[in-house]
């Protein structure tokens, strides 16, 4: 029976119909393996961006500070004198914090260490002391404890990109010619002829002197640091850069050898800062915080004291701005050309336009609205109003036609009903149809604002990359968004501000994700299904 | 076991002469053009006052477009053209003074797909009475939608959840509160166009059992697929065929025996 | 007439009715035998139509089945309503013929040995040759869909009325001039009676021919004339 059916017409058929089926599954495999490669692929490029902007800009949400005892003795300002504002407020505060860190290292005399010294903190150390102060005039003559920001160097240095530590405790006694100044040191031990044999076979310049192309070397003795500068035969020569408690010999095991493994001339701070963040370290005075400065202050040329403030401030208002002419504008032109307007070559023309102008680049935006609103109606420069009005005109077609589309999307059938009732065409429209389609509205709405959030070119068209400090108060003050300033920071030469713009990303990108996660929420929740 | 009964009376013998010699509708030489497209042509027919019409006809034969001139739905297609005269009480209703929204309040309609609105049961049957005032009270209103639903025979379904969306009813029963709908503001005619095209048997049953009560204070149009459903609820039939009244007549005349060719194949199925 | 879209609606249909014309053709044919068996007394024939009646009964049921079995599928609505509904009747009309002469062609068997008298079954044969003629006009009739041709024989159907009328009463006269006859013609009396009423089968056919064909039922009434049961015969005095 089955050899009867062999080789028959029908059973070729049939093979050939398997074989065909098993071709169309290898080929729709290979269809679904490419979907997948194509989707593993993006999502690793933005799990790569993502993770670097995380790493880069996560350290900037925290900030060091000293934690300083500072009498507010201020030597222009008598308690008696204290009762006016104007002079308090111009009285130096930065000069009390200084007294404060100099206090901590009184064997620095010279002019060039007490400058190196004070600029371990920033100049607005002082900012808060100053408000305090201001605000509650009877703090002077008092000591107060107060956080003193420090200098963007210092902060690199803290969040380690420094210089790597290296201690070694010393196996052989140690002594010391003196406390202060250059001093000669003197071991029974090989420990520095076997430091710089191990040193030197990475760094082949590394001789007896040390400078600054080799990682320097400090001995740590007495309670103090001297760095070394020559290590010869014998005689080993230093300085002291943290005064010794006493010039007695050290045992083995009490002093250590301290690497700083980069080179001095490869990094900001220098030895000597170092040295002083590191026994200011040792002593408990450094503070980890959250930032709230980066949120709370405006922009500053000074890394450590810049904030997204007058960004965020500035974003809000131009959005408000977009906001307040856009949706109106947008649902009521979308409602009439879907539901008023004739259907004649009039409105087909203006529905290819509006399908057109969201194609239009965004930088035509912005110069066509540093013609008409600078040039023409004379509307202030950077200004948020200007702004949103330039961002209006570019989310205005992304609304009408996602408006339209929501109207569409509403079955045809409850305003037939409506009508059907009795009602007249607008209050179909309005009583159901509207009310319906508005989820799919405030979705369009959303994700057009969003896209303005994230917009910078036309708004650089329209002057609103200007430095500003203060934050806008009102739609007319110059002000700047937040995707121009990460445009402004990205731009400076400061290392300190590349963390700073990693950070702002992060703040714009949970913005936008808020943003569209609220769109996805809202569509979701009021699907509907007919 | 409730009955669902169907009228016995659609195909007896009852005389409906003196029914027609005051028509509620009176149409004559309707034309509806959709563009290009002559949709209707030339239909004339008178339609009695308190009773079931049924028309009949394949797809695309003009029924429902004649249905949908009766309270003037086709103005809400920008392309058609409608031509002749309907006259509903002697009132031409395509006459530019009268008010459209005021016809739609007299000649309600029930569509295919029951499209109660997206919102409750009570707001449903209470938006015509609401936007057209016919409610002074709270009350009243109250009054006018347990009417309504009483009469669409939703009432004991429903008393007790009036605030639960009207989409989450089954589909019979969203179609009864469309008739509610449309009684609630209590017009003179009901346009039914395929009302139980989407609905079970068992519902399709409810709905024709509603509509031989509804009969005795509205005048009913319903337009039907289903020429049992025609033979069931109606007294009157018109067959339309290619946008063209063929035949109008008793229920029983025309599904016993048509006078037109045409009839007698579409309602044996010899459209060929 | 345009063929249904459903061939398999088309194909019942053209079975109900090639049912019901095999019944005619059966119930005619058992006529015919009847009749023949009771002039010749020929009994084998009359077994024959006796036992041919069965099939026309199970036809009976078909048809009827059939019938059913269309309405509740297809709901025929008009001409084809007026079909089925037509031949339910018809079958019925048919099967009740096929019972008349077996009826007769039972009164054969029961006429085995009586006195023969010919000139008494001439009347009976004259009439059922009249019949028979107006059976096949009306199964013609229906086959062709003709109401014309039905409503002739729907007239014609008082002459039978009438030719029953005199049988009866010559069969009467028979019986009372000689009492040996009676039996004898009782049976022809029974058997003419069957023959009339076959006659009025025949009309009920035609007039569902003419409901099948026109779509309205036949208002007027029958044309009626047997007047048998007002005939009496006054006894022959002396």
């Amino acid at each position: 029976m089955t050899k009867a059916i062999i080789g028959s017409p029908e059973t070729r058929l049939r093979d050939a119909v398997k074989r065909r089926i098993a071709a169309r599954y290898r080929a729709e495999f290979r269809f679904r393996l490419y979907g997948m490669i194509a989707i593993a692929l993006t999502a690793l490029f933005l799990l790569i961006v993502l993770v670097d902007i995380l790493l880069k800009g996560l350290p900037a949400f925290t900030v060091h500070q000293f934690r300083f005892d500072v009498p507010v003795v201020l030597a222009d300002i008598d308690p008696a004198k204290a009762k006016d504002p104007e002079v308090l407020r111009g009285a130096d505060y930065q000069a009390l914090v200084r007294d404060a860190l100099r206090s901590h290292f009184p064997e620095v005399k010279d002019r060039v260490g007490r400058r190196r010294l004070d600029g371990l903190i920033s100049s607005g150390a002082s900012d808060t002391l100053r408000h305090q102060v201001v605000a509650d005039p009877s703090l002077v003559g008092k000591t107060l404890s107060i956080a003193a920001l420090v200098s963007a160097d210092a902060e690199l240095y803290f969040k380690g990109t420094g210089t790597a530590i290296d201690r070694k405790p010393g196996a052989s006694t140690i002594s010391v010619s003196g406390q202060e100044g250059p001093v000669t040191l003197s071991t029974s031990g090989s420990d520095f002829s076997e430091w710089a044999k191990a040193y030197r076979q990475r760094y082949a310049k590394l001789g007896e002197k040390l400078d600054a192309e080799v990682p320097s070397l400090l001995v740590a003795l007495n309670g103090g640091l001297v760095k070394v500068n020559e290590i010869s035969a014998g005689n080993i020569s230093g300085e002291v850069l943290l005064p010794l408690k006493s010039a007695g010999d050290a045992q083995a095991g009490a002093w250590q050898l301290v690497t700083y493994l980069t080179p001095e001339s490869n990094r900001r701070v220098k030895d000597r800062e170092v040295a002083w963040l590191e026994a200011l370290r040792a002593k408990g005075i450094v503070e980890r915080s959250f930032n709230w400065r980066f949120f709370t202050s405006g922009d500053s040329r000074e890394a450590e004291l810049a904030g997204i403030r007058g960004a965020l401030v500035g974003s809000a208002l131009t959005l408000l701005v977009t906001l307040l002419i856009c949706l109106p504008l947008g649902v009521a032109a979308a409602i009439y050309l879907e539901e008023f307007a004739p259907k004649n070559r009039a409105t087909e023309l203006i529905e290819v336009n509006i399908n057109n102008l969201a194609a239009v680049p965004s930088i035509v935006f912005g110069l066509l609205g540093l013609a008409v609103f600078l040039n023409f109606f004379g509307l202030p420069r950077s200004a948020p109003l200007v702004g949103g009005l330039v961002l209006a005109l570019l989310v205005l077609p992304t609304i009408i036609i996602a408006s339209r589309a929501a109207l569409k999307a509403v079955p045809p059938s409850i305003k037939e009903a409506a009508l059907g009732v009795g009602a007249s065409h607008q209050q179909a429209v309005f009583h159901h149809v509207l009310p319906l389609a508005m989820p799919g509205i405030l979705t369009g709405t959303i994700i057009g604002m969003a896209h303005a959030l994230g917009e910078t070119a036309p708004l650089l068209m329209i002057g609103m990359v200007a430095f500003i400090v203060a934050p806008a108060t009102s739609v007319t003050d110059a002000a700047t968004v937040l995707p121009v300033q990460i445009y402004l920071w990205s731009d400076l030469p400061e290392i300190g501000f590349q963390a700073k713009t990693a950070a702002a990303i992060i703040v714009l990108l949970i913005f936008l994700f808020v943003m569209n996660g609220a769109a996805i929420y809202l569509r979701k929740k009021f699907e509907r299904r007919w | 076991m409730e009955m669902i009964v169907n009228p016995p009376q659609a195909l007896s013998r009852a005389k409906d002469v003196d029914l027609m010699q005051t028509p509620k509708i009176v149409a004559r030489n309707v034309n509806v053009h959709y563009g290009d497209k002559h949709a209707l042509k030339d239909v004339s027919v008178d339609i009695g006052e308190k009773s079931v019409t049924a028309f009949i006809g394949p797809s695309g034969c003009g029924k429902s477009t004649f249905l949908r001139c009766i309270n003037r739905m086709n103005d809400t297609i920008p392309s058609a053209k409608v031509t002749g005269e309907i006259l509903i009480d002697k009132d031409d209703i395509y006459d530019p003074s009268l008010d459209v929204v005021q016809l739609r309040a007299r000649v309600g309609m029930v569509f295919q797909k029951p499209n109660p609105f997206p919102k409750s049961i009570f707001e449903n049957v209470a938006y015509g009475p609401r936007i057209h005032g016919l409610a002074g009270s709270k009350t009243e209103l109250e009054e006018i939608v347990h009417r309504s639903l009483k009469r669409a025979g939703l009432w004991e379904e429903v008393k007790d959840r009036l605030g639960d969306s009207g989409t989450g009813l089954s589909g019979g029963q969203q179609q009864r509160l469309c008739i509610a709908r449309a009684i609630a503001v209590s017009p003179e005619i009901i346009l039914m166009d395929e009302p139980c095209s989407a609905l079970d048997p068992i519902a399709t049953a409810r709905i024709e059992e509603l509509i031989d009560e509804l009969r005795e204070n509205f005048t009913i149009i319903i337009v039907t697929h289903s020429m049992q459903q025609a033979a069931r609820v109606s007294q009157r039939t018109a067959f339309f065929h290619l946008g063209v009244l063929v035949e109008e007549g008793t229920t029983e005349t025309i599904f016993t025996n048509p006078t037109e060719r045409r009839t007698q194949d579409y309602i044996t199925g010899r459209f060929g | 007439m345009a063929s249904h879209i459903v061939t398999a609606f088309e194909n019942e249909l053209r079975d109900i009715n090639r049912k019901v014309a095999e019944m005619g053709g059966l119930a005619e044919k058992s006529v015919v035998d009847s009749t023949d068996a009771l002039i010749k007394r020929d009994t084998g024939l009359a077994q024959r139509v006796i036992s041919g009646d069965t099939r026309l009964d199970q036809l009976q049921r078909e048809i009827e089945d059939d019938a059913i079995t269309v309405i509740a599928k297809r709901q025929p609505l008009a001409v084809d309503l007026r079909e089925v509904v037509s031949a339910i009747r018809i079958c019925n009309d048919l099967e009740r013929i096929g019972d008349l002469s077996k009826n007769t062609a039972k009164r054969v068997l029961a006429l085995k040995g009586e006195y023969q008298a010919p000139a008494l079954l001439r009347g009976v044969e004259h009439m059922s040759e009249i019949v028979l003629e107006q059976l096949k006009e009306v199964l013609d009739a229906f086959g062709a869909r003709d109401a014309n041709r039905a409503m002739a024989v729907w007239k014609r159907d008082g002459a039978v009325d009438d030719l029953y009328t005199s049988l009866f009463r010559e069969l009467l006269t028979y019986m009372m001039e000689d009492p040996r006859q009676i039996t004898m013609c009782t049976h022809l009396l029974f058997a003419a009676k069957n023959v009339e009423r076959i006659g009025d089968h025949a009309t009920n056919i035609a007039e569902t021919v003419h409901y099948l064909v026109v779509g309205e039922q036949l208002a007027d009434e029958r044309p009626k004339s047997d007047a048998s049961s007002m005939t009496s015969v006054a006894y022959p005095k002396g």
